[in-house]
């Protein structure tokens, strides 16, 4: 077969991915202009800001051609990388959204990498010990993790290690003046928690099914005839038959990296996108929106595509052509 | 174990009678009992305005659960058309209609239910059908996928060359084969609506003020978490609940449906 990876099956599935962001970006466009009074509906309800104003405004802004012109010129100028100024400060969008990259990155990648660390020793040990009381309590736990609400969580965790125990700081990024490692790190603790224990617990389900459906295979049967030590079996037989679907899930849920978390970035007042697109929310800043929108879902659909890309390499039982 | 399927009824049974057992109206203002810890008079204690904490949870699942349940069904009904006619058409609507769900699924759905509640100001009605229409997709592939293997056991073919019309083979032949799939991605639907409004609320883009639901309540509290935490328990332990006992009762319907 050569390479698991064809140049095109890549070619393909990128060639599908544009119609697929075409469609997002006509969502996205007609849902900000469906706003009673456009874009500029806040400005309206401003008693300070006159008629002829918003008139110019809306002239300057290109508000007052067709819809479909004002779509074509928002595309050709997003897809250049011309994504418009911020509503509420003037600044270009791509700064305000670069400015915010580390610390949505920071925050992600820990999450994942604890995630991760959480997901396999629970994935494993409750497939291996099936319907035993490890594996009903990491069952248990899973199914709570994947119901809680995360802001719910997050205001918990805020009431009793900030506020009541006093151990940690309830939100921001680093002591304003202060700082150091170790004042960051505090301050990375309570949403790291709150974003890992949410993703490891809809990964660690998702494990233990591919590990019981990979344990039950013949060829780990013929490894244990053979003589194989068990824990050699499932670590080195089994485990990496059965980790494909997980890298799948977790380069999809790696997109958070692009999009930011943003109900635990916002509780904990982390200074990354989520926290951007929850400000330009409360500022009805439309320019910001739309070119986060489109960022994240674009940032999934390249994710996606990772994914499978990423499957396939892992697993060579899956077509790649 | 029915203890999921008893929890979810006590709780819908709870929000119908909130009128009978609410100890006080949920919107009455009592200035002289303002943040007052539970106590045998106000189990979950009282707001900053003194109205009473546990009314407010009673009527707040009334809107959560009205949400959850309204939505899922929106979802559900959108869902089961889109992937009934993809599945059942093939070919180019199929793919079409395909791609749109793929195109929906890759939009985060908060972010964007955020963005159409800033922009619609809804009332709770208009809340339901968005949430609903932002859920169809789950539901639709899994219809697709349904009909797609149904069609090809050949009792489609035979329904049809016994003269039965496409509308008759979708609603009468088909539709039934898939009803378990469909039960296990509503009922997903509907603990995914109750977290998007109680998230959408919990921003203040839901349900306004100062109607109660478990997210606004949990907004109004987060401001006052370190002098009034009993504010935050209550509404979170409630969603909690409704989402956990949800869940089961869907994992409970899938594993049926992998038996069959």
């Amino acid at each position: 077969m050569g390479d698991p990876v064809s140049p095109r099956f890549l070619a393909r599935r990128f060639v599908q991915a544009v119609p697929l962001l075409f469609l997002v970006s006509a969502v996205v466009f007609l849902l900000i202009h469906a706003a009673p009074g456009g874009p500029l509906a806040i400005y309206l309800a401003n008693p300070n800001v006159r008629p002829a104003d918003i008139e110019r405004l809306r002239r300057a802004l290109g508000l007052d051609r067709p819809l479909w012109q004002q779509y074509w010129t928002w595309l050709w100028a997003f897809v250049r990388g011309d994504w418009g100024y911020s509503f509420s400060d003037g600044r270009p969008v791509v700064a305000r959204i670069v400015e915010r990259l580390p610390a949505t990155i920071e925050l992600v990648a820990v999450a994942l990498a604890c995630a991760l660390a959480l997901t396999m020793p629970i994935g494993i040990g409750a497939a291996v010990r099936r319907g035993r009381w490890f594996d009903r309590a990491a069952t248990i736990a899973s199914m709570a993790g994947v119901a809680l609400p995360a802001f719910w969580f997050g205001l918990l965790l805020q009431m009793i290690f900030a506020i009541g125990l006093g151990w940690l700081p309830s939100s921001g990024r680093a002591t304003p003046g202060g700082g150091g490692l170790v004042d960051h790190l505090q301050h990375l603790l309570l949403p790291t928690a709150v974003l890992a224990i949410v993703l490891a617990s809809g990964w660690s389900r998702y494990l233990r099914g591919s590990m019981i459906e990979t344990l039950s295979q013949p060829f780990v049967a013929a490894a244990r005839a053979r003589g194989v030590p068990e824990r050699r079996v499932v670590l080195r037989h089994a485990l990496p038959n059965a980790l494909g679907p997980l890298i799948a899930l977790v380069t999809v849920d790696a997109a958070l990296l692009v999009s930011g978390a943003v109900v635990t970035e916002s509780v904990f007042a982390w200074p990354g996108l989520g926290s951007l697109f929850t400000e330009a929310l409360a500022r009805r800043d439309y320019t910001v929106l739309m070119a986060m929108l489109m960022l994240s879902a674009s940032a999934v659909v390249a994710f996606n595509l990772a994914a499978d890309v990423a499957h396939a390499i892992v697993d060579p039982r899956v077509p790649a052509s | 174990m029915r203890l999921p399927a008893l929890v979810f009824a006590g709780l819908i049974a709870a929000a119908l009678a909130a009128p009978l057992v609410a100890p006080y109206a949920p919107e009455r203002i009592d200035l002289s009992m303002r943040r007052d810890a539970p106590s045998a008079a106000h189990v979950f204690g009282t707001d900053e305005l003194g109205r009473d904490v546990f009314s407010r949870v009673l009527y707040g699942a009334r809107v959560s659960l009205e949400v959850g349940l309204f939505s899922a069904a929106v979802a559900g009904a959108s869902g089961v058309a889109i992937g009934g006619v993809a599945g059942y058409a093939g070919g180019a609507v199929d793919a079409v209609l395909m791609r749109a769900t793929d195109a929906m699924l890759a939009i985060p759905r908060l972010p964007l239910l955020m963005i159409a509640a800033v922009v619609l100001q809804p009332s709770i009605p208009a809340l339901i059908v968005l949430i609903g229409i932002a859920g169809w997709m789950e539901t639709a592939r899994v219809v697709r996928a349904e009909f797609r293997t149904l069609g090809a056991a050949g009792f489609v073919e035979g329904a049809r060359a016994a003269g039965a019309g496409h509308a008759r083979v979708l609603v009468r032949h088909l539709l039934p084969n898939a009803a378990q799939a469909v039960a296990v991605s509503i009922t997903l639907a509907v603990a995914r609506g109750i977290l998007l409004e109680s998230a959408l609320s919990f921003f203040g883009v839901g349900v306004r003020p100062p109607a109660a639901s478990w997210g606004n309540m949990l907004y109004q509290a987060q401001a006052a978490l370190s002098t009034e935490p009993w504010l935050a328990l209550a509404p979170g332990a409630f969603i909690l609940m409704t989402t956990i006992s949800v869940s089961l009762i869907g994992d409970r319907l899938a594993a049926g449906a992998m038996k069959n």
